[in-house]
């Protein structure tokens, strides 16, 4: 690892000042940024540690109904928080299926949303990355690339973004708090992470020192309580990152259905809403049919970026199973395999 | 080289060290304080063998950089036996055969640790291999681990219920 500086400032304008130096990394769990700097991946040559920083480790309910996630909020102290699991069941689904329990008791709600790429070719330094290396070229491309994106990605990039999260909050409208030289922002979750276009080294809307102190849920997303799903394939049980996912939130009444939320993860560069698909679920009957048509109008637009087809036909079945999932009601209890499609589910086919 | 004061308790001993701050505290334990019952094994965050309590949480110590973690209470297998009297925890992973050539069962006790802690799990079988599946064991000893993570939590259970009698 490059040797750094390493400082711990104690309030925000002294991180945002610290950070304002070029090459400036914040540290918060570590448990993504540790690893890139080991693999040489990342070589900052300077560590801020905002971990101790006060006021980003608390979860507040607003004034509006809505809810305030600080950023440094362990993955694990939000799922297991009963109150913001009851309310928006899909999300702590979704925190529980990610990582271990291990990463989770370290891992951040706003390193979360800043975790780079699980893309091989940008983990391995000798390998062409434009995302790493602006204009080297693209090894994924023509490589190993069966757990690639397959929609948004561009000839400059066809990595996936990892989160978990992310899915479940971007089908809720969740909305990022920045701090930064010019004061503090929000920015909705879905316009926070960019596609790859012809620069994928811009991964986010973060301006160079910026920070993200939290993250905001509006009333409505707890309206969804009763009926939200968080789904993931993955290539083992547990402990693994998503070859597909799906978020699905519904609310029903007299067998159709007045409100629908649906987003997809490791299909693009972010988290994937899918407003198509939600269009389509807006006032029709709250059946297989009606799913059906969602999943078609939510890959429509996708194509393979390599060797990756089936992903395409899985992540509409998978859509179509988290629908059925979110129909079905939000279980009292989590299962004991988090999103597993392994768990069964009354009254959803098992190959749906 | 910069070194940068720190200060840790680590199994109820105070350190108060001086340290490069590219330093893990997984290196820290090793290198530093011969504390080599936490095992590196990928030294990535993939396979648990490094995992300690901090602050009474489990963690990857390979992913933590020491300096993050000054004023912490720290717990390592060297800490977890009362003298030569084994914990429940360590007992059962004897008793049922919870591992072979040993190499991952420091981080497979001290998770253990933290699951019976975090008391999500239950004594559900399925509940306890999802929280276990961040401490990989390439010998396959999981049927024995799942049944002393059991028995484990079953007799902490016992010996809570005696003190509180």
């Amino acid at each position: 690892m490059k040797n750094f500086d390493y400082i711990r400032p104690t309030t925000i304008p002294d991180a945002l000042a610290a950070a304002a130096e070029p090459g400036s990394a914040y540290l918060a769990g570590g448990t993504n940024l540790l690893d890139l700097m080991k693999g040489g991946v990342t070589s900052p040559d300077r560590v801020v540690d905002i971990s101790r920083l006060p006021e980003l480790n608390r979860i507040e309910r607003l004034a509006d109904g809505g809810l305030r996630i600080g950023a440094l909020v362990r993955n694990a102290d939000l799922a297991h928080d009963p109150e913001f699991a009851r309310s928006y069941p899909a999300v702590a689904e979704a925190l529980l299926s990610g990582a271990s329990a291990q990463l989770r008791n370290a891992a951040t709600v706003g390193g979360n949303l800043l975790q780079r790429t699980r893309c091989s070719y940008f983990y391995d330094t000798a390998s062409a990355c434009n995302k790493r290396e602006p204009g080297a070229g693209c090894d994924a491309l023509g490589g190993e690339n069966r757990l690639h994106a397959v929609l948004g990605w561009s000839d400059a990039c066809i990595a996936t973004h990892p989160s978990d999260f992310c899915v479940p909050l971007v089908a809720l409208d969740a909305v990022v708090e920045i701090e930064g030289k010019k004061g503090r922002r929000h920015v909705t979750l879905e316009e926070f992470h960019r596609l790859p276009g012809q620069t994928p080294q811009r991964e986010n809307g973060l301006e160079p020192g910026d920070l993200i102190v939290g993250v905001r849920l509006p009333a409505e997303a707890a309206s969804f309580s009763a009926n939200a799903r968080y789904l993931k394939v993955r290539e083992r049980t547990s402990y693994a990152f998503a070859v597909v996912s799906a978020a699905a939130a519904l609310v029903v009444e007299g067998g159709k259905i007045r409100q629908a939320r649906l987003a997809l993860g490791g299909v693009a560069a972010k988290p994937w809403r899918a407003r198509s698909a939600e269009a389509v679920l807006l006032g029709a009957d709250a059946d297989e049919t009606s799913f059906v048509r969602a999943a078609d109008a939510a890959l429509a637009d996708a194509s393979p970026s390599g060797d990756n087809a089936f992903k395409i036909e899985l992540t509409r079945r998978i859509v179509v199973r988290a629908l059925m999932s979110a129909l079905a009601g939000t279980p009292g209890r989590l299962p004991a395999l988090p999103a597993s499609p392994f768990s069964s589910i009354p009254g959803v086919r098992h190959d749906a | 080289m910069t070194s940068l004061p720190l200060t840790l308790t680590i199994n109820g001993h105070r350190h108060e060290l001086e340290v490069d701050p590219r330093v893990t505290l997984l290196d820290l334990l090793r290198e530093r304080l011969e504390l080599t019952g936490t095992k590196k094994g990928c030294d990535r965050g993939q396979c648990g063998a490094c995992t300690v309590l901090v602050d009474g949480k489990r963690i990857n110590s390979c992913l933590a950089l020491a300096v993050s973690h000054d004023g912490a209470k720290v717990l390592t297998i060297e800490g977890v036996s009362h003298g030569e009297d084994l914990h429940p925890v360590q007992a059962a992973f004897i008793a049922h055969d919870g591992f072979q050539c040993g190499f991952c069962t420091p981080g497979q006790i001290m998770s253990t640790l933290g699951l019976i802690a975090e008391a999500q799990a239950g004594d559900d079988p399925e509940r306890i291999r999802e929280g276990m599946s961040g401490n990989l064991c390439r010998c396959a000893a999981y049927g024995g681990i799942v049944e002393a993570v059991l028995e484990a939590q079953e007799q902490l259970a016992k010996a809570d219920r005696r003190t509180a009698a």
